[in-house]
């Protein structure tokens, strides 16, 4: 192969960053590709920090405590190797981001300060203010700008990855993309590709999600014969901000700092929060958990407040809400510690959250499943790599807080080697014409989305694809809910043939960007509720009532979706999880 | 009125085409924002004389004010369109590309410019390799609260959208461009840097051309110390600018 490896990334969060870092200091060339400006991405949502037990607390804290929480916090789903490479790797992780000038906080000697996040009980989170997510991909983007000023690297940002180049032998040469203001439809030839796409927020409607949060890359790689894994395990986060055009995140560094989530006792009290006594106050959190209290990890917590709200009718107003009170936090601390929520809070509701204590509900947040990868990051098509949210691995069933800005960075540096190790091993293919083919393809599906003529618009198509999959596939299941909503899903998915663009120009067409996203949504809706239906046990973030515990002996295993392009639908099969490390104990806080 | 809201836009379907206005009447929802607007054209365009008509093209992301995606005039002014809300603007809203960005399609422009600016000014902290050398230098917590605020610039641009200097003629680099080149010469590693940097701000275009408005740490949603910056800049700028004089 040739003497540089010619790596393309979709995608320029954290993950995506890391691994183009690693490929251009092993000598690679990169194409680098996404939706919006690399330094616009997802990743600059994540707000309270990133784990890694440094143990500079004095508290006897470990990499294999971090490894043993997370998997105990993942419900043993995860399997257990590159979980336990990735928490011994965090520390260092920490040290060559403080090297590339996160403003970490620090403690009074000049240290890394570390705060406690849930399902923990050390102080493990490293954090730099309440924007850690954004200060960690700043330090990756102004890397990554380094090397692009050096001529390592080439981005393609306003273009969206539409599919995989896949020669005879099923084997990846390169993609597909169009660029989001000409429309145009070009292939790009390299040795591998690297998927860094993130979570798939879009399918629930409102989530905390960004707007490219569609998971529409990862649905066209399934439908391309990726496997897909784990696809049910999504998790909705405890405390959001209910809005009308998204779920603003209230991060759980609220509740890290000693923020506390309570209900007035009694039904549809109309007082001033601040003026209930603390005696008529219901702290359910503290008194469900004692151990834990209010960081019991999410989804714990989640249908804690769920239990409170739809059980005992004891939502704020009847309304689907509790507090989360920091008002006996000193407004000093509040300040310098979580400075940048609170302001997300009083910007967009208008209240003072260090005077009043704040309205929140949960809210879809992470998905843990995704494509499936081998401990390489390997997808199982040749030449095609993870990383980051868009892959299964490092989550299990449900993530602790903090650790997905671990996982996206590791991912990356463990995708980035082994994709140009794989470039360097790799044969050229035999002839090309598989790159007109596909992109002939590509043109021709943007074609028939401008001309239908139906009547179905794909934003409201969308909307009504959101309440169905949020209703139905979120905190608590049922099978027959399940299999109605597949139901559904077919008949959107045949709703969607009629589909009319109300815009056919050629020029920076959001809607037939958006429409293309909204048919990979659907399909992927399919896997996640076929394989949340099949799934009869209760596991992190996977609640059926009817099937209330655990279930190692029949479903501790890994979910594999494949896509059956003749029965247009998934189909799935079963991989045992990887325990050679911890035996699964029962997961009780 | 607490039923509707009516929003005026400013569209222009490619960089060549000519601008006109848009309305559009929706129906009132609490805790709207300028977004949720826009998703609601999306959902149905229809003006308000019931003209069918295009979605609005406009970048957005986060919806939290941290990505810096979803930056045009509303009712004149540059900010973020996702925290604007309804119910704190005057009605009709008023919603117009930035101006001094070339148009890409209706209220998306191209901020490209800024990224460039970056890389100018070499806004990195030059690492030796992402290998395992240790933590970093240490740091007080008084550096690391000067630092922060300057890490957050969102990249918006609002504040070289305000900036009277900030036009063709000047090719003045703008207010975020100089603010990074202070945070990354108080790192002491980024220090290694300095003098590039203030090279780099040196000449036509460069910090001289600040004409000391102040409308940039006006508009700049993350309340960066931009004018502060800038001085404490511009004066080591003039600094090196002597020194190099002298030892020429």
């Amino acid at each position: 192969m040739a003497t540089t490896p010619k790596i393309t990334v979709i995608g320029g969060g954290l993950a995506g960053l890391a691994a183009v870092i690693k490929i251009a200091e092993m000598g690679g060339q990169v194409d680098l590709f996404s939706i919006v400006p690399v330094k616009r991405s997802h990743s600059v949502c994540a707000q309270g920090g990133i784990n890694a037990a440094k143990n500079l607390k004095g508290e006897g804290d470990s990499t294999w405590k971090h490894f043993d929480d997370t998997i105990y916090g993942g419900d043993f789903l995860a399997n257990q190797p590159p979980v336990k490479a990735m928490c011994e790797a965090a520390p260092g992780i920490i040290d060559l981001l403080d090297r590339m000038g996160v403003p970490f906080n620090r403690t009074p000697e000049g240290l890394l300060d570390f705060r406690r996040f849930g399902g923990t009980l050390y102080n493990r989170t490293a954090f730099a203010g309440a924007t850690t997510g954004q200060q960690l991909l700043y330090a990756l983007d102004e890397q990554v700008r380094r090397y692009e000023s050096e001529g390592k690297v080439k981005k393609y940002e306003h273009w969206e990855f539409l599919s995989a180049v896949l020669d005879g032998n099923k084997i990846c040469r390169g993609i597909c993309a169009m660029d989001l203001r000409s429309m145009e439809v070009r292939t790009f030839p390299s040795d591998a590709i690297i998927i860094a796409t993130g979570g798939n927020g879009a399918i629930f409607g409102k989530s905390t999600n960004s707007v490219v949060c569609t998971g529409s890359a990862q649905s066209a790689l399934y439908q391309q014969g990726c496997f897909y894994a784990n696809g049910e395990f999504i998790q909705v986060h405890p405390t959001c901000i209910p809005g009308e055009d998204k779920l603003r995140l209230m991060s759980e560094s609220a509740r890290g700092e000693g923020g506390r989530v309570w209900v007035p006792k009694t039904p549809g009290d109309k007082r001033d929060p601040k003026s209930i006594p603390q005696s008529e106050r219901w702290y359910f959190l503290e008194e469900w958990y004692p151990k834990y209290g209010n960081l019991v990890p999410r989804d714990v917590a989640t249908r804690a407040i769920f239990k409170v709200v739809f059980e005992h009718n004891l939502g704020i107003d009847g309304k689907p809400m509790v507090y989360l009170d920091l008002t006996h936090i000193d407004r000093k601390i509040l300040d310098r510690k979580l400075e940048g929520i609170l302001e997300i809070y009083e910007k967009f509701v208008g209240d003072d959250p260090r005077d009043t204590p704040m309205k929140i509900f949960p809210g879809m947040h992470y998905t843990m499943g995704g494509l499936w990868v081998d401990f390489n990051q390997a997808t199982n098509i040749s030449g095609i790599y993870a990383a980051g949210e868009c892959e299964y691995q490092y989550h299990g069933a449900n993530r602790l807080g903090a650790n997905s800005l671990v996982s996206c960075i590791y991912g990356g540096f463990i995708a980035g080697p082994a994709a140009v190790q794989y470039a360097r091993n790799q044969k050229a293919a035999a002839g090309n014409g598989y790159f007109d083919t596909e992109r002939k393809q590509q043109e021709e599906n943007n074609a028939m989305l401008m001309k239908s003529e139906g009547k179905e618009n794909p934003f409201r198509l969308w909307r009504e694809l959101g309440e169905l999959m949020t209703r139905d596939c979120t905190v608590i299941r049922y099978n027959k809910n399940l299999k109605e909503t597949d139901a559904k899903l077919c008949e959107l998915l045949e709703r969607f043939r009629r589909i009319n663009l109300s815009d056919r120009s050629q020029w920076a067409n959001t809607s037939v960007v958006f429409t293309r996203q909204l048919y990979n949504m659907l399909q992927l809706s399919r896997v996640i509720a076929q394989g949340a239906a099949m799934r009869d046990e209760s596991r992190g973030a996977h609640y059926k009532p009817d099937f209330p515990e655990r279930d190692d002996k029949n479903w501790l295993k890994t979910t594999k979706a494949y896509f059956a392009p003749d029965a247009d639908e998934p189909k799935f099969e079963f991989e045992p999880v990887d325990i050679s490390l911890i035996p699964p104990r029962a997961r009780k806080y | 009125m607490a039923n509707s809201v009516v929003i005026k836009i400013k569209r222009q379907a490619t960089p060549a085409d000519k601008p006109r206005w848009e309305e559009f009447d929706l129906s009132h929802k609490p805790g709207m924002n300028v977004i949720s607007c826009l998703m609601d054209i999306a959902a149905n365009p229809v003006t308000r004389d019931g003209k069918p008509t295009t979605p609005i093209t406009y970048d957005s992301n986060c919806l939290e004010e941290v990505c810096g995606s979803c930056a045009m005039l509303i009712n004149g002014r540059a900010r973020m369109a996702c925290s604007a809300l309804v119910d704190k603007l005057d009605q009709p809203i008023r919603l117009e590309p930035f101006s001094k960005f070339p148009v890409v399609r209706d209220l998306a422009v191209d901020r490209q410019v800024l990224f460039e600016n970056l890389k100018a000014v070499k806004a990195w902290v030059p690492i030796d390799g992402t290998y395992d050398l240790g933590p970093g230098p240490r740091m007080t917590a008084e550096q690391q609260e000067a630092a922060y605020p300057l890490s957050r610039c969102i990249s918006c641009c609002c504040c070289m959208e305000v900036c009277p200097q900030f036009n063709d003629e000047t090719g003045f680099v703008g207010a975020a461009t100089i603010a990074q080149v202070r945070l990354f010469n108080t790192h002491p590693t980024g220090a290694a840097l300095e003098r590039e940097r203030l090279a780099a701000l040196m000449g036509d275009g460069g910090i001289q051309e600040c004409g000391y408005a102040q409308n940039c740490v006006e508009a700049c949603p993350k309340d960066i110390p931009l004018t502060r910056s800038i001085s404490e800049v511009g004066g080591a700028v003039m600094k090196q600018a002597i020194g190099d004089l002298f030892r020429k």
